[in-house]
């Protein structure tokens, strides 16, 4: 056993876990923070992607305890108390999510893109940009949709673009 | 309309929870004292098992049980089946071989269950399954479609052919005579090609037993939890009904996958009782990949006649159908009564004859996969008419105009009754929304880019809103297919629905309540939609094959109805009228040509206090069910044109334009709508592009993940230009057709008759990969230049 | 995943130690081949050695005529770094490709040049343009250090702690990517320094990345995309899988080499 301590969504926690243990499975079964999903093995289908220190990463490709010491925001930490962030509320403006499994790797992964690529996405940029995330139910079209406003939104509410790391 | 009405289009109740990970998916479940089971798989195709020694494993650490079939057959639990018998053209019924949940002395396909280890934790399960020690003395493998039949090897001793039925449908004389009198044939080999589902969520499941209350407790991804519940309760024995509670919480995407009963969640099950503990299984990618039911794997080979003014005489089909190594839950009907009388399109056919031999294989199990069986009688048809239009040098579009079928109700050759329909509307709609009249530009455009492009029609029909029980009942089905509904009216007039539908991505608790709010006159907030839970709901038949709206809804409308008639004889007493003088409109019950009025939560709350009337005379209380069953197919219909242009270097085609316009009869919730056309689409573009899952000769799956398996991405596709035409359905009171699978259905053919167009010939088969278009569009340079 | 322990060293020294010290152990950079490797059962490292705290295998600088990334950075951090965008245009482009933006913001070029996998994008790069690894214990080309498929001239114990690539006139890479797991199906670097002319191929060898000699003449005559007219890789020793045959295979490293060559020559 090893001791992890991340700082997840403004939370310190600090626990012994097995050195196998994956981001994604300390979040799930060990914070049962259930929001982060798990859709393949081979780091693919981006239902698990999470911020780590401000970025997107597949947090089934990720050991928790070498994460030891970073800052983590989930799903379930991007709205602010009972106001939603404006990229979640762009998804259920735009009905871009159906089943809603991908959904939280989706938001998570627009939300970096943002950060990456400023306010003003065009489609191909956004299509091109989301090829670490696959959605079987919506055919991506209100996705693209709704990544595009929601863009534009977290541009109009001020929120702050993160220092572009590409 | 009002703004949460029928046709406005609601954003989402249910979606809050998902886009703040509050989601509760069935591997989001945990159970105190929870054990996790590991399901040791075949590595073999085809293999007898001579022994299974568990010892070693038994001891291991974490390990709490190690069982295999032996252990189930001892505790009497049947295996899986198949409820859909279908008849050979003699008359005798199909020949299936038995289905256990772990296998019987024989393996049958990569993947088939062998054994379950059921450990305190995963890893420990997965390191006991690796010290099982199995005697597999292996067998050749039956891997085609196209020859499984005639093969040495023997997978299952009843079909000693491999051959699980030979049927047909239709009038063969009738055909022959067409053919006879044709000017023109149209011949076409046609591969449709095995998909893989792969809903983003995998397949999952918790069972839980209470040794106090003697009742068994199962958590699992399933489109119709009642249905799961009545095959593990009937057939497999685990409890009776009342002693078994089957929950579908969410559920992450099924299109058909999540339909079926399947062996996993039958032993999870079984085993809580057996260890004590809740045992919890979650499929991995690459499980899913082994052993989720596959989608379609059709080979046929299709023939249409027609006369010399271009009019349809007749059409004949040949179809093998791949089954894989069991016969899944609805697998039979899917080759046979899903397929065939659909084979008349939109079109005016007198005659039609259809053959179908469903075969087994060394492969995962084929069942149902959005669509269903009319995917592959579209592809058929669409094909076919496509090009029989180029052989005749008519246009296309014309083409179809001239032989859609123009009057109903239309009884076609083939069982289905068209009631409804304006096909020639959404033909005309979407050629105007593809710009049809300038694609000739845009072709030359292409063509000095060293481009190819090319158009691609498809005109579908799908038989949906399934189904009428006494129909269905009488072409072998082993379910009615109705659906019930329950509407509880509480006493402050907010309402819950319990519905036998279930809900997996459709929106159904905002469309359902929709439909309340509309007919109530309340507001949206105001009513909760409540589904999956089979304590819950009495009994439900569950949502595939485009059901929900078309049937589900129509259950509630019907207990809507008994609420307005209870609430109208509460409203007569307390409004001191005459019953017959209460209308019931705009969420009042008011009495005719008067100012008096009573609102339905008052009305709700005087049901239950039941002060002013008289008990026995009429009820307390304001809560009414209804089952609906339909009287008919609905039958939605309509156009879908594709355009590509392909890169004749990579062999890279592009979808350019897409226009859908599909007729659904009356629409609920047009953004929910839309979104399942594009979804549908994706899938459909999917198979006819990207996907097929591919066996090696060995049996072994070599697309077993997604690193091989080709999923479409957002890069893959274009945004959709969807449009809707509407012909309200007749035999249903809300007019509804159905939306779920039109997209998947209208979708490969048009993408396939896009690409053939722009390479000048045929010779092209799904999935069209670079590779493959590459390929073909050399042999097209290679003739153009012979030319 | 098979149990291991897990060492987190604060440098490239200490991290060479625990290596030698550890039998089966394993370095883990990025962990995005070795983790999904892990997770399927198919590795079982007794140990780990995680690179991620090691400072001095971290960061992007210009030396003289060459471009020096330290063996943990990422692909994000290469594709948005100003030196590389700014060096080696071609570079940083074939960086911000590599994979999806998440898998980017782990991988690293140690860990992809380590492994040398025949389909990452990396090792045509390093060919291409000449580069030079260095390790805990030498300096090796490109050439001396990929020697066939998943394997390096790395011997045990040893540690890529940079990478050092030459500033070239002209560079430009293309690829195809594989439709299911979008690595490279094809890729195709070249660069042009001096008189001298590098076509490297990633994706389409049976045994890794592998250069393009008749190309490198056709392009040394001139360096544009006609140069390339008419020449045909042959398919002799090319990779097939159910994606792409050797034939087309071989058929694409002309169209990405092409393509690469117009990226490189700005048309």
């Amino acid at each position: 056993m090893t001791t992890v301590s991340l700082t997840v969504n403004g939370r310190a926690v600090t626990a012994a876990i097995d050195p196998r243990t994956l981001l994604v499975q300390f979040l799930r079964e060990n914070l049962r923070l259930t929001g982060t999903h798990v859709g393949c093995d081979t780091s693919q289908c981006g239902a698990c992607v999470v911020h780590l220190d401000g970025k997107a990463v597949k947090s089934c490709t990720t050991l928790a305890v070498a994460v030891d010491g970073s800052s983590v925001t989930t799903i379930e930490g991007l709205a602010s108390g009972d106001a939603l962030h404006p990229m979640q509320e762009a998804f259920r403006e735009h009905h871009g999510l159906q089943c809603g499994f991908c959904t939280p790797g989706m938001i998570m992964s627009a939300v970096d893109m943002v950060n990456r690529r400023g306010h003003h996405l065009d489609e191909k940029t956004i299509r091109e940009d989301l090829d670490g995330n696959i959605c079987r139910c919506t055919g991506y079209h209100n996705i693209v949709k709704a990544i595009a406003a929601g863009a534009e939104a977290m541009g109009r509410a001020g929120a702050p673009l993160r220092q572009a790391a590409e | 309309m009002s703004a949460t009405g029928i046709g406005a289009a609601v954003r989402r109740k249910e979606d809050h929870r998902f886009i703040t990970g509050q989601g509760r998916y069935t591997d989001d479940i945990n159970r105190p004292g929870q054990v996790h089971a590991y399901f040791l798989r075949s590595p073999h195709a085809h293999a007898i098992i001579k022994a299974i020694d568990t010892e070693a494993a038994a001891g291991m650490p974490g390990v709490i049980g190690i069982f295999t079939g032996a252990d189930l057959a001892a505790d009497k639990i049947g295996g899986l089946i198949c409820g859909w018998m279908i008849h050979n053209k003699d008359g005798t019924p199909m020949r299936a071989g038995p289905h256990p949940a772990l296998a019987q002395g024989k393996v049958r396909y990569v993947g088939d269950h062998v054994a379950v280890v059921v450990a305190e934790t995963l890893a420990e399960a997965k390191d006991a399954a690796e010290a099982i020690a199995v005697d597999y003395e292996e067998l050749p493998a039956v891997v085609d479609t196209g020859t499984a039949a005639g093969a040495k090897t023997v997978i299952h001793d009843e079909a000693p052919d491999n051959t699980v039925f030979n049927w047909h449908l239709g009038d063969r004389e009738a055909v022959e005579k067409a053919f006879r009198a044709a000017s023109h044939v149209t011949k076409l080999d046609l591969v449709n090609n095995r998909l893989v589902p792969n809903a983003m969520e995998p397949r999952a499941a918790v069972g839980d037993y209470d040794a106090g209350e003697g009742v068994f407790t199962l958590y699992t991804t399933s489109q119709n939890p009642h249905v799961a519940r009545l095959v593990l309760s009937a057939f497999i024995g685990i409890a009776p009904e009342n002693k078994l509670r089957v929950i579908a919480p969410d559920v992450g995407g099924g299109f058909g996958s999540k339909i079926f009963i399947y062996a996993e969640e039958t032993v999870c099950v079984w085993a809580a009782k057996k260890v004590g503990r809740p045992v919890k299984w979650t499929a991995d990618r690459t499980e899913a990949f082994l052993s989720d039911a596959h989608g379609r794997d059709h080979v046929t080979h299709a023939e249409l006649a027609t006369d010399a003014e271009g009019r349809i005489l007749g059409m004949r089909v040949k179809t093998t159908a791949n089954l894989g190594a069991y016969l899944s839950t609805f697998s039979s009907s899917v080759p046979t009564y899903l397929y065939a009388p659909l084979l008349s399109g939109q079109y005016d056919i007198p005659a039609i004859y259809c053959e179908v031999d469903a075969v087994y294989t060394n492969t995962a199990p084929v069942d149902a996969y959005r669509g269903a069986g009319r995917p592959e009688a579209t592809f058929v048809v669409e094909r076919l008419i496509e090009v029989t239009a180029r052989q005749l040098g008519k246009d296309p579009a014309r083409f179809r105009m001239q032989n859609y079928i123009r009057r109903f109700p239309h009884q076609t050759p083939v069982i289905m009754m068209y009631d409804t329909g304006n096909y020639g509307a959404s033909l005309k709609k979407a050629l105007e929304m593809i710009d049809y009249k300038g694609l000739g530009k845009r072709k030359r455009d292409s063509a000095r880019a060293g481009k190819l492009r090319g158009i691609g029609f498809s005109s579908y029909i799908e038989a949906c809103g399934i189904a009428p029980s006494a129909a269905v009942g009488s072409l072998g089905a082993g379910v009615g297919l109705w659906e019930s509904a329950e509407v509880r009216v509480n006493p402050i007039g907010t309402v819950e629905v319990l519905t036998g539908s279930h809900s997996h991505g459709q929106g159904h608790e905002t469309t359902f309540a929709q439909l309340v709010s509309d007919r109530l006159g309340i507001s949206i907030d105001n009513v909760s939609i409540i589904h999956g839970d089979t304590d819950k709901v009495q009994m439900g038949m569950g949502t595939y094959g485009s059901r929900s709206g078309a049937v589900g809804m129509s259950a509630i409308f019907k207990a809507l109805d008994k609420v307005i008639a209870k609430g109208k004889k509460v409203a007569a007493h307390v409004l001191e009228a005459d019953e017959a003088d209460i209308d019931f409109a705009d969420g009042h019950f008011a009495v005719k040509g008067t100012d008096r009025k009573l609102d339905f939560g008052s009305c709700a709350l005087q049901a239950y206090v039941a002060h002013k009337f008289n008990g026995q005379e009429l009820e307390p209380g304001l809560k009414e069910g209804a089952f609906y069953d339909p009287t008919n197919f609905t039958f939605p219909a309509g156009v879908h044109i594709c355009e590509v242009e392909i890169d004749p270097q990579t062999g890279v085609t592009r979808i350019e334009r897409w226009a859908a316009v599909d007729d659904f009869g009356n629409v609920i919730n047009p953004m929910i709508v839309e979104g399942q056309v594009h979804g549908g689409i994706a899938q459909g573009v999917g198979q006819a592009l990207l996907e097929g899952a591919r066996y090696n000769a060995d049996g072994q799956l070599v697309t077993a993940s997604f690193m091989d398996y080709t999923m479409p991405r957002a890069d893959d596709l274009p945004s959709f230009d969807v449009g809707m035409t509407v012909t309200p359905c007749p035999s249903n009171p809300l007019g509804i057709k159905g939306c779920g699978e039109a997209g998947a259905i209208a979708s490969p053919p048009a993408v396939i008759n896009a690409i053939t167009d722009a390479l000048g010939h045929e010779e092209i088969a799904m999935p069209a990969t670079p590779q493959a278009v590459w390929r073909a569009a050399r042999k097209s340079m290679n003739r153009m230049a012979a030319e | 995943m098979y149990a291991f322990t897990y060492h987190k060293p604060t440098s490239a020294r200490q991290a060479a130690t625990l290596l030698a010290k550890k039998e089966d152990a394993k370095l883990l950079a990025g962990g995005h081949t070795l983790l999904p490797t892990m997770k399927q059962r198919l590795a079982a490292p007794s140990a780990l050695v995680d690179l991620g705290a090691c400072a001095d295998l971290k960061g992007i600088a210009v030396k003289g005529r060459n471009v020096v990334i330290g063996a943990m950075t990422t692909h994000a951090e290469v594709a948005a770094s100003p030196e590389v965008q700014a060096a080696i245009p071609a570079l940083a482009y074939l960086a911000g490709h590599i994979g999806d933006p998440h898998v980017r913001h782990r991988g690293t070029i140690g860990g992809s040049v380590a492994n040398n996998d025949p389909a990452a994008d990396y090792p045509a790069a390093l060919l291409a343009l000449g580069a030079t690894v260095v390790t805990n214990k030498r300096k090796l080309s490109a050439e001396e250090f990929f020697t066939g498929l998943y394997e390096t001239a790395l011997d045990e114990g040893e540690i890529v702690t940079r990478v050092s690539f030459p500033v070239v006139s002209r560079a430009g890479y293309a690829k195809f990517r594989n439709p299911a797991s979008r690595y490279a199906m094809v890729g195709v670097f070249v660069a042009k320094r001096g008189g001298e002319v590098r076509v490297a191929v990633t994706g389409a060898g049976e045994g890794g990345v592998f250069r393009w000699p008749e190309a490198e003449a056709a392009l040394k005559a001139r360096f544009a995309v006609k140069s390339l007219d008419g020449l045909k890789h042959t398919a002799d020793g090319i990779n097939g899988d159910i994606h792409a045959d050797p034939e087309y295979r071989a058929h694409l490293i002309g169209v990405m080499a092409k393509q690469a060559v117009a990226q490189a020559t700005g048309k």
